[in-house]
């Protein structure tokens, strides 16, 4: 019977604490630190210039009872965020599908389809969307040429300038679809050999085979994006600035605005709690269902 | 045997031409950016989809861009961007290799729950942070420097620390008790031994960490105020505002020398980037 605390050498102690020392101190001052003010100020009305007045839970109060902007945005977010998803996993799917087979040229079509995923949280990107989708751009010339003539742009109806957006998101489906690739790759072709013997058609092969060996990748990019989806901002704020009519006011960007157009910090703060337990929600829930759908080979490690 | 030869022919054709015709769509916006910086500003706006300039005006586009917006030179922006995002890179990536490094090879009082601490940062999302990050940094007068761009990614992340730690797992620890055996310490096991192991996922996160903060336009938009140090991407959105400027050749030739970088080191680089997150993708 050991004391626990001896398990460990004292100089191991003091190695990995000298280790984790660097990546310690950023915790704390960037992490930890801005979590317990963040709390604090949550509970308070400050506007940077004032000392703060602690007001209790009259923020949350407020976000909830008087607040038809936070209702707005957070529509906003989870329509975004529950259409962008599927989307861009169905389609990274089926392109890494298209990809999964022998032809001449893969690389250089693998290439071209990531190179959104890796520019497109650029600002430049959200310019080059509006000036597709804006005023005089690509789609409203391209109907001028082929005689329609419309007043209002996709992005100046608020009835589809969210569906811009969202199509946006969809055009970057490149890093999903490598790591579709990447567990195609890793299903065992005896499986299609032995379906195959068997006379099964393609659509039972991909449905009682590919998908069911790919739910676990599935389930690790769902819960990736969905963080992803929730904390949308750039787009939101280049190409439409949350309009027209607020129809794309993220919560992220609605949470800045709080912040810093109108210094209302406590307010904000108390905000992006609210998204924290939105989104850790959501993960629990994404966990809890995954014994109903998600199959691991080796029985669920 | 013939058909069986006809039917494969004609399946590349057609898998050709959808690839091709994807590939359109996923390229087409960059194309238009380029066209566009090559058109003048008065024919900009006439058939707006064609890749093909009426009138060709690329020199005062770029020369405009050059000299950047707010009376600060394009030059600055760049150097600015740079710095941040080698000083940000840098210490990302090294201060997580030594987290990574000891959780998974040294057997520490507390290693476990600062593990779970990582793993928490991991879900919770940058920009909830944002906030009480400007508050702490404007006690310390920290706002609107350089330095404030490099501090939140400095001190490594959550990801790369998980990511690391997990490859560190899928080398052999008889490795290092070799090592250990043949006198070399711990810092040298982890450069002499793992970093060479592990070079891929290092180059993996450095590349990840270069377009994360080169990109960045959340919190320069927030911690920052002076034009003369602002990145790239705050430059851009300056030159967005409707009422300074409506230079629009000029928007997009410096939009397009903003990608270049990432698009060459990515081109350079893609190699790592495909094999990590296919291997991030598969162990999750």
């Amino acid at each position: 019977m050991k004391n626990k605390v001896k398990e460990y050498k004292r100089r191991d102690n003091i190695a990995g604490y000298v280790m984790l020392a660097p990546w310690l101190f950023g915790f704390v001052l960037m992490y930890f630190l801005p979590m317990l003010i963040s709390i604090y100020y949550s509970f308070t009305d400050y506007n940077l210039l004032n000392d703060a007045q602690v007001i209790g839970f009259d923020n949350y109060v407020r976000i909830f009872t008087n607040d038809d902007t936070f209702w707005q945005a957070l529509k906003v977010t989870f329509i975004y965020t529950i259409f962008l998803v599927p989307l861009r996993l169905a389609f990274a799917l089926i392109v890494a599908m298209l990809l999964n087979t022998k032809h001449r040229g893969l690389g250089l079509y693998r290439t071209i389809y990531y190179i959104p995923s890796i520019i497109g949280g650029s600002i430049a990107v959200s310019i080059v969307w509006q000036q597709i989708f804006g005023n005089k751009g690509v789609v409203m010339s391209l109907l001028s040429v082929l005689g329609i003539n419309q007043e209002v742009s996709l992005l100046g109806n608020p009835k589809t300038a969210l569906a811009v957006i969202i199509l946006m998101g969809v055009w970057q489906f490149g890093s999903s679809m490598l790591i579709f690739l990447a567990a195609l790759k890793q299903i065992p072709g005896s499986l299609y050999e032995s379906a195959m013997v068997d006379g099964a058609k393609k659509p039972t092969i991909f449905f009682k085979i590919t998908l069911p060996m790919l739910t676990p990748t599935i389930f690790f990019n769902l819960i990736l994006q969905m963080v992803n989806g929730f904390r949308v901002f750039t787009e939101s704020y280049v190409i439409t600035d949350g309009g027209p009519l607020d129809s794309t006011l993220s919560y992220v960007l609605y949470l800045y605005r709080r912040a810093f157009t109108y210094f209302d910090m406590g307010y904000s703060c108390a905000l992006a709690w609210i998204l924290v337990i939105i989104i850790a929600v959501f993960t629990v829930v994404l966990f809890k269902t995954q014994n109903n759908w998600v199959y691991y080979e080796s029985g669920g490690e | 045997m013939k058909s069986m030869h006809k039917k494969r022919k004609l399946d590349a054709v057609i898998f050709h031409v959808v690839a091709c015709v994807i590939g359109f769509f996923m390229i087409y916006p960059m194309l238009w950016l380029l066209a566009s910086s090559f058109k003048s500003n008065e024919t900009m706006f006439t058939n707006t989809y064609s890749l093909i300039p009426e009138v060709f005006d690329a020199a005062t586009n770029y020369m405009n861009a050059w000299e950047g917006v707010a009376g600060v030179s394009f030059l600055t922006f760049l150097g600015n961007t740079v710095f941040v995002t080698v000083l940000a890179m840098v210490g990302c990536v090294f201060i997580s290799l030594l987290a990574a490094y000891a959780f998974t090879r040294i057997k520490f009082l507390g290693g476990k729950f600062w593990f779970s601490c990582v793993m928490v940062t991991l879900m919770i999302p940058s920009q909830v942070m944002v906030v009480p990050q400007y508050i702490i940094l404007r006690r310390l007068n920290l706002v609107d420097t350089r330095i404030a761009l490099v501090l939140p990614w400095f001190f490594g992340t959550a990801f790369f620390i998980f990511m690391l730690v997990q490859f560190f797992r899928g080398v052999p620890k008889e490795l290092d008790e070799a090592a250990e055996i043949d006198g070399c310490g711990k810092i040298a096991i982890l450069f002499k031994i793992l970093v060479p192991v592990v070079k891929p996922a290092i180059m993996t996160a450095s590349i990840f960490a270069f377009y994360w903060v080169w990109q960045d336009f959340f919190q320069p938009l927030i911690f920052m105020n002076t034009p003369s140090k602002f990145t790239l991407s705050l430059a851009l959105n300056l030159f967005l505002d409707p009422n300074t400027y409506n230079n629009y050749g000029a928007l997009f030739a410096m939009s397009l020398l903003s990608l270049l970088p990432a698009l060459i080191i990515f081109i350079i680089f893609q190699r790592y980037l495909v094999e990590g997150i296919a291997m991030d993708g598969i162990k999750g």
